[in-house]
């Protein structure tokens, strides 16, 4: 089965946990003992209608301010597809949220209040769904039933919606405009009978149609060691096998790879995956790798295609998303996590920061904020083996953490 | 040799890496194995997320002493088969020793009493990552988990507060005497879980399966009427019902169902068609809308 991983985006109140409770609704996904939770407490609260926002706020807090505080993740499947949808806050300050959501995502709803039109809020969230490279954009224009369905206010929307995408730095996001409303169902997963002039597909539709393999951006594969498997048994008395999970393209029996760092060649002799062998392992399997030759291997070295390296260096400049309430400032030191590889990065210099309105950029930083993005220079204590973060998602992003409080502190995406 | 991996379960391969990074970022990792669908799931993931090595951790089960014996049985011979370590630590031990009570009357259960002897097991043996079954479709507050959760000295989680994770990278750095639960399966459904059974041909015990069971009903519930384990009112009569447990927790907290689904097709397809969620029948989740929510703060699964 596919599964399809979405992120959603809009300010509060947008209607991204109503949307998401309407297409379970509608897919026939709520069962009915949440169903009848959910007419219970719409009840309670004296609505005359279900608020399906319900079945996805799971924490007490959240139900009681009415409020998406955390990413909640939400399944539903169809005949075709497995679902993902991951509830976002719509809070300016859990911007850091909705880069966690996105990159995981691989397609994201923006929601847009038909009453409000194109806010701030959504060029932000047009913003870090670009930046991340999320492939599938949905822009969905919510509450068209508060607008009497109008095609001019649509249209408007539309037209200023796109005056935003001509500043984009991925060209190549697939971009779709659809009216809904959430609450009522109109073109979520049924089409509406109130927006005869809109000939697109309905939300789930479009979602139905997609090709899971499309969204994904190719690149060339990368094979990050997470664990070398020696079983010191008899029968596999001399095994030694790299265990990890391929991404970008793929790798074959034969390939000729080199080790990085230590960029020694060897040949792929064997695929395995539990006690099957392999003659390819395609981009996201997680394998066991036998070489040719005995070479020095470990965690955090890489299995990379001979004509196909990536670039090696201790040096690089990062678009950055802060995410801690203590500063980033220039000449600190974290530990960088890249794929499963940790070294040591101090802060080299602070470029500029991009505008909080997405206007523009600031020169002249010595700080970084709570979810600033900002272009960002950092030195390693030790090389490692990255690609530009346009070529490669999964190998040109990083985490930062600091070693006092372990948390994860900034998310970074390497130029 | 099998052309390509292209046709593997993407969950699958997400789980896999799961574990090894576990294995690869914890000095000592322990699998919570309760005996139930989902533990044993784990438990084949992690046999083949290090074959042909064997699984480079133990199990640990915190065992209520109102299990259903079948689970137990099933436990012991799928340790033995595959020559793993178990650990059981049992909560009539923490009772005995004072250190928790006993609950008692119509609703009374053991099951939040496991949180205790948990804790304790955890600081026992000094593990620092306890992998578990949860899954994000089960419960509302479980949807706001993260994989690598992390848990301070007093196992309490922090809901408001946790780690953004970021593609596939898990940050597993932790203070002394924080441990972090790791949950491969979050995005998994009940569905996933039952299909990959079925898929993997894997064993699960019996009471997964048709059978006849002395039960009586409450609420609208199935119980079964094992009187020393379930409370059970006079006027509460026992009948024969032919049943099958969807969840196995505790006997004193999960409901049977009726089904005659006597094979893995068979239950496949009930779970397909049905219209109630797992946790429906779990009475620990009724008791108010934010029960795993509290239960969780406090350092539950
Ligand atoms: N009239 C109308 N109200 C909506 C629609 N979608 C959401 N709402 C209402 O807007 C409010 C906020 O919705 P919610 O889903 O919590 O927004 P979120 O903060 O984006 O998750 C709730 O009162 C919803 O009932 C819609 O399409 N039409
Ligand atoms: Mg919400």
């Amino acid at each position: 089965m596919e599964v399809l991983k979405i992120a959603t985006a809009g300010s509060v109140d947008d209607g991204k946990s109503t949307l998401i409770g309407r297409i379970l609704y509608d897919t026939k996904s709520l069962t009915s003992d949440k169903l009848e939770a959910i007419e219970k407490t719409s009840k309670q609260k004296g609505y005359d209608y279900l608020d399906f926002s319900l079945a996805t706020d799971g924490l007490v807090a959240e139900r009681e301010q009415g409020i998406t505080i955390d990413v909640a993740h939400i399944y539903f499947s169809t005949q075709t597809k497995s679902y993902i949808i991951a509830d976002t806050p719509g809070h300016v300050e859990y911007t850091r949220n909705m880069v966690t959501g996105a990159s995981t995502s691989q397609a994201a709803i923006i929601l847009i209040d038909a009453r409000k039109g194109v806010i701030e809020q959504t060029n932000r969230h047009f913003f870090i769904n670009n930046l991340l490279r999320v492939k599938e954009v949905i822009v969905a224009i919510n509450k068209m039933d508060l607008v009497d369905f109008s095609e001019d206010i649509y249209n408007k929307i539309k037209a200023d919606f796109e005056t935003l995408m001509e500043k984009r730095d991925y060209q190549d996001q697939n971009i779709t405009f659809i009216p809904v409303s959430a609450l009522k169902g109109d073109n979520v997963v049924h089409i509406s009978k109130n927006t005869p002039w809109y000939k697109g597909q309905t939300l789930l539709e479009h979602f139905e149609l997609l090709d899971t393999e499309d969204v994904y951006n190719v690149g060339t594969p990368r094979f990050p060691v997470q664990y070398v498997i020696r079983p010191k048994t008899e029968e596999f008395h001399d095994f030694r096998g790299y265990a990890g999970k391929v991404y970008g393209g793929e790798l074959s029996v034969g390939d000729v790879v080199v080790a990085l760092p230590s960029q020694t060649k060897s040949k792929i002799k064997e695929i395995y995956l539990y006690d099957q062998s392999y003659q390819t392992a395609s981009r996201r399997s997680s394998v066991t790798i036998t070489l040719e030759d005995d070479i020095n291997v470990s965690r955090g070295d890489m299995l990379v295609k001979v004509d196909d390296l990536p670039t090696i260096d201790k040096q690089f400049t990062a678009t950055i998303s802060w995410m801690d309430s203590q500063h980033l400032v220039t000449g600190n030191k974290y530990v960088l996590q890249h794929g499963v590889n940790k070294v040591l990065a101090k802060v080299d210099a602070i470029h500029h920061k991009i505008h909080p309105d997405y206007s523009g950029i600031e020169e002249h930083i010595s700080a970084l904020g709570m979810n600033d993005i900002a272009s960002v220079t950092f030195k390693l204590n030790k090389t490692i083996f990255f690609d530009p973060f346009k070529n490669h998602r999964t190998n040109g992003s990083f985490i930062l953490i600091d070693s006092q409080s372990n948390n994860t502190v900034g998310a970074g995406f390497i130029q | 040799m099998i052309k390509d991996t292209s046709k593997v379960n993407p969950l699958e391969n997400e789980a896999i890496y799961i574990i090894r990074e576990v294995a690869a970022q914890f000095e000592k990792p322990v699998l919570l194995f309760s005996g139930g669908k989902d533990s044993i799931t784990l438990v084949r993931l992690a046999q083949k997320a290090f074959y042909p090595a064997k699984i480079p951790f133990p199990l640990m089960h915190i065992d209520t002493g109102h299990n259903f014996p079948e689970t137990i049985a099933f436990r012991d011979r799928l340790v033995k088969e595959l020559g793993l370590e178990l650990i059981v630590r049992n909560v009539q031990d923490s009772i005995d020793e004072g250190k928790v009570k006993e609950e008692s009357g119509r609703y009374s259960s053991r099951n939040s009493l496991q949180t205790t002897t948990l804790l304790d097991a955890i600081e026992e043996f000094k593990f620092d990552a306890c992998i578990g079954g949860a899954r994000r479709d089960e419960e509302k507050a479980r949807a706001k988990e993260r994989i690598f959760s992390v848990r301070d000295d007093f196992g309490q989680w922090d809901e408001k507060n946790q780690r953004p994770e970021l593609f596939d990278m898990l940050n597993g750095q932790i203070h002394l005497g924080q441990n972090v639960r790791v949950f491969p399966i979050s995005n998994w459904t009940e569905l996933d879980v039952w299909s990959y059974i079925e898929r993997e041909n894997i064993e699960i015990p019996s009471i997964y399966f048709a059978h006849t069971r002395e039960t009586f009903l409450r609420d609208g519930l199935i119980w079964s009427s094992d009187d020393d384990v379930v409370y059970r009112d006079e006027n509460e009569v026992v009948e024969e019902r032919l049943v099958r447990f969807r969840t196995v927790g505790d006997m004193s907290c999960t409901a049977a169902v009726l089904s005659d689904a006597a094979d893995i097709a068979s239950v496949v397809q009930e779970i397909r068609d049905s219209t109630i969620s797992e946790r429906g029948a779990r009475i620990d989740d009724k008791r108010s809308e934010a029960a795993m929510e509290k239960r969780k703060q406090q350092g539950y699964f």
